[in-house]
């Protein structure tokens, strides 16, 4: 055992540190295809003090840290790119403390989304929180500091725009309580009616601190939720389709895909539309809302709703969704990545064609999907493909495809969401000059010895 | 059985053409193809007007109107096909009466793609189409005398369900292959459990002159004569059921006297109301799809008081495509959706 490793153990104990090969290897990667790189250390640490006493160790001797949700981000923001200490935040899955009246939660930073989703459903049938569409494994945390989106991000924006306050461990090893919480018992606000201090830690990936609570603003839970799918054969008309649907406020989430793959989704753009009340009259009330709200395009015969069968629904409405599992082996052997850039809604037409022109071109499998942010105010727009892991050819063309898509992106007017590290260098080459030094001096002040998950953000 | 194949012999075939008889319709004595309609209010001599208009090529508001119920090609009691004429014209002038995005999607769902199952096929089969529920309901004693030979898939699909979307290229171009591939099995006799594409093989078939070399048989009728088989295993139910005829029914109107017959025979109580028989509405299903809400709604809900007014406790369907359009709203006005099929397997102590 080295001195290090030694030095760890003694803080989070004996059982959850390794520096053996059996654990580098596992937390050398993510699902995605970015290339592996192994870490010198693992820890799994149980509460915030000890992770402030393993920064301080880290920044003591320099040793680069990486915090680790889930892995699940595909685009390698938890490979350790310079080697150290990799924090395993998966030991902290407390869920601190609940405000029914005002909908408020806090949570550890290491809570999945599954788990806060089983406690509401049990204890607070009347609660939900915005669940993005991957394995119910990942974390709030990992999802808040990404900008993920979820089932309720056409209502309320970004699962980030739902933080009411954060707990940080700071590169220095202070630990910083941002928002409400930090002269209030009250955690309600991650800034207003203060300066902001939440954008100093979301949306850096752990580059300036590592959070370890989260205050979460919950939303109404209705007894029934129902879906229908809206489709077009004219991509130049889904944005408006949109604007119609988010002008109507009865729906909860707005998601539209596109692929060739199976038959029944060929030649066509699907909406899809969920909404939820109490009872039949509010679900039919808004149901009627929607279809009038499109009724012109059915008129024109430029759309309609397909028959969503019993059958079906199930799946539909699975929260998180798992059909994004079968996408993900449609070409076997369980390959999927994809870049979602935030874009506005009004450029769905050529992210689509893009899409399928990518998808020719490197002759891969693909589906063309898009999340709804806000009431239309933009959109992630998912470039997925899928590949077969044991076929190196076909990840060499789905890697140069997703380039292509990066290029293509920022030339769109689009941001990239959870880019990867090249993508971060792209978009710091095209950022506004002044922007980009304010990045700096901030990463700069806040990590001086630059051991927080370096390589990621880093302004040169 | 390979697609390439099929078309290689429709390519050397011949193009198929309505059989339809304009002189039916000037001497026509009652219009009933229209005056009948449930969804346009139009008298005799409009009705025998606009018929030969739509014969000759001619505009008509009955383009417009008509919700393809296909109810008019069971009116005809003259053996025309005032339907399937309304069809070809609007094919003919481009008016869409679906989405375009609609009749892509089922045209795609409907393409042949090599994943057709097979049981133990016989001269005697069932067919179950495309209809996967089948595969699940159509077992027990009712059908062991037939069973395992069975044939499921897109290469089985009758596709008549395009009449609605006024496309019947794709039916011209897609029937003859199937019949083709019943025909490669060497089946003598079909019993089909969708009545749809019992209605293509005894009704549209014929009436393009697509020759069929085999014995259709309605699956209400082998279910009847199933029952008297085992008529001493049957317990009466005792219930009152509502029928939600569907529109595909409307091309084997002369099989529909054996909803009675088999309700009769299970101990089934089939209440008198207003939406049956011939005035039997649709489960709208089609009707939201191609012409939005309030249509689709309005009749439902007029289908559902109806069923629901005359002490229906069941709701018994014919058609899969209606029971899942219609069935979860039944059953929230406290009426049970049941399939044909299981009902007469309750009959028999099997369900």
């Amino acid at each position: 055992m080295t001195d290090i490793t030694q030095a760890l153990a003694e803080i989070v104990g004996e059982g959850y540190v390794s520096d053996q090969p059996e654990e580098a290897y596992f937390y050398a990667r993510d699902p995605g295809l970015m290339p592996a790189h192994e870490p010198d250390y693992v820890v799994v640490p149980k509460t915030a003090e000890e992770i402030q006493k393993v920064v301080r160790l880290a920044n003591r001797d320099k040793i680069p840290i990486v915090p680790m949700g889930a892995g699940m981000a595909l685009t390698g923001l938890v490979i350790p790119l310079k080697g150290g200490i990799v924090i395993d935040m998966k030991r902290m899955t407390g869920i601190l403390a609940i405000n029914e009246k005002a909908r408020l939660v806090i949570v550890e930073g290491g809570i999945s989304q599954g788990l806060l989703k089983a406690y509401l459903e049990k204890n607070y049938p009347k609660l939900r929180h915005s669940i993005p569409d991957s394995p119910a494994t990942a974390t709030i945390a990992a999802n808040v500091m990404i900008h993920g989106q979820g089932r309720l991000s056409q209502q309320y924006g970004f699962n980030s725009d739902m933080v009411a306050g954060l707990e940080v461990v700071l590169p220095s090893g202070e630990i910083c309580k941002i928002g409400s919480c930090s002269i209030s018992p009250d955690w309600f606000s991650k800034g207003a009616p203060m300066p902001d201090l939440s954008g100093l830690f979301l949306g850096w990936f752990g580059a300036t601190g590592i959070i370890t609570k989260v205050a979460l603003k919950l939303y109404p839970k209705k007894k029934m939720r129902d879906v229908e799918i809206f489709i077009t054969d004219m991509e130049e008309i889904v944005p408006d389709i949109v604007h119609e649907l988010t002008y109507t406020e009865m729906v909860e989430d707005i998601t539209v895909f596109a692929q060739p793959l199976p038959m029944i989704f060929r030649d066509n753009h699907h909406i899809t539309i969920f909404f939820t009340g109490d009872t039949d009259t509010e679900l039919e009330f808004k149901r009627k809302m929607v279809w009038d709200a499109l009724d012109r395009f059915i008129k024109s015969k430029d759309g309609g709703f397909m028959g969503v069968p019993p059958v079906m629904k199930p799946t539909l409405l699975d929260s998180p969704q798992r059909s994004v599992t079968r996408f993900a082996d449609v070409k076997k052997g369980g390959g999927f990545e994809y870049s979602g850039p935030i874009i506005l809604v009004e450029k769905y037409p050529e992210c689509s064609r893009k899409i399928r022109e990518l998808a020719e071109k490197y002759d891969l499998g693909y589906s063309g999907m898009a999340r709804i942010i806000g009431r239309g105010h933009c959109m992630m727009y998912g470039f997925a493909f899928t590949f077969n892991r044991a076929d190196p050819d076909m990840m060499e063309r789905t890697r140069k495809a997703l380039h292509e898509v990066s290029e293509y992106a920022l030339e769109a007017g689009g941001v990239f969401w959870k880019p990867t590290v090249n993508e971060q260098k792209m978009a710091l080459d095209k950022m506004d000059p002044n922007t980009r030094n304010l990045m700096g001096m901030i990463k700069k002040n806040i990590d001086p010895n630059g051991i927080m998950n370096p390589g990621n953000w880093e302004v040169n | 059985m390979d697609k390439e194949n099929c078309l290689g012999w429709l390519k050397g075939g011949k193009m198929y053409a309505l059989n339809f008889d304009e002189n039916l319709c000037t001497t026509c004595p009652t219009g009933d193809c229209l005056v009948k309609c449930q969804y346009m209010d139009v008298e005799k001599d409009t009705a025998v007007e606009e018929m030969v208009k739509i014969s000759r090529g001619e505009d008509s508001f009955v383009f417009k109107d008509c919700v393809t119920c296909y109810g008019c090609e069971e009116y005809c009691k003259r053996g025309n096909h005032p339907f399937y004429l309304i069809t070809e014209r609007r094919e003919e002038k481009g008016i869409l009466t679906s989405p375009r995005a609609i009749t892509k999607q089922w045209i795609n769902i409907g393409e042949p793609q090599g994943k057709y199952r097979l049981g133990k096929v016989k001269e005697k089969v069932l067919s179950f189409g495309f209809m996967p529920e089948f595969l699940k309901w159509v077992r027990g004693r009712l059908f062991e005398d037939v069973m395992p030979s069975f044939i499921f898939g897109q290469e089985f699909f009758c596709n008549v369900v395009y009449i609605h979307f006024a496309n019947t290229s794709i039916i011209k171009e897609r029937l003859p292959m199937v019949v083709d591939n019943f025909k490669k099995l060497g089946v003598k006799e079909v019993v089909f459990i969708h009545d749809e594409c019992y209605g293509a093989f005894a009704h549209l078939a014929p009436a393009y002159g697509i020759k069929v070399p085999f014995k259709s048989i309605h699956y209400f009728e082998y279910l009847y004569k199933r029952l008297q088989e085992l008529k001493d295993e049957i317990r009466p139910l005792n219930i009152k059921v509502a029928y939600q005829r569907p529109c595909s029914s409307r091309l084997s109107s002369d099989k529909h006297h054996f909803v009675a017959d088999i309700m009769e025979l299970i101990g089934v109580d089939l209440v008198e109301r207003e939406y049956q028989g011939e005035n039997a509405l649709c489960c709208g299903g089609i009707f939201s799809m191609c012409f939005g809400y309030d249509l689709a709604n309005d009749v439902q809900k007029r289908n559902i008081d109806d069923m629901a007014a005359n002490g229906a406790e069941y709701c018994v369907f014919n058609c899969p495509a209606c029971q899942s359009t219609l069935g979860e709203k039944v059953a929230k006005r406290g009426i049970k959706p049941v399939h044909m099929i299981d009902i007469c397997r309750m009959a028999i102590g099997e369900k």
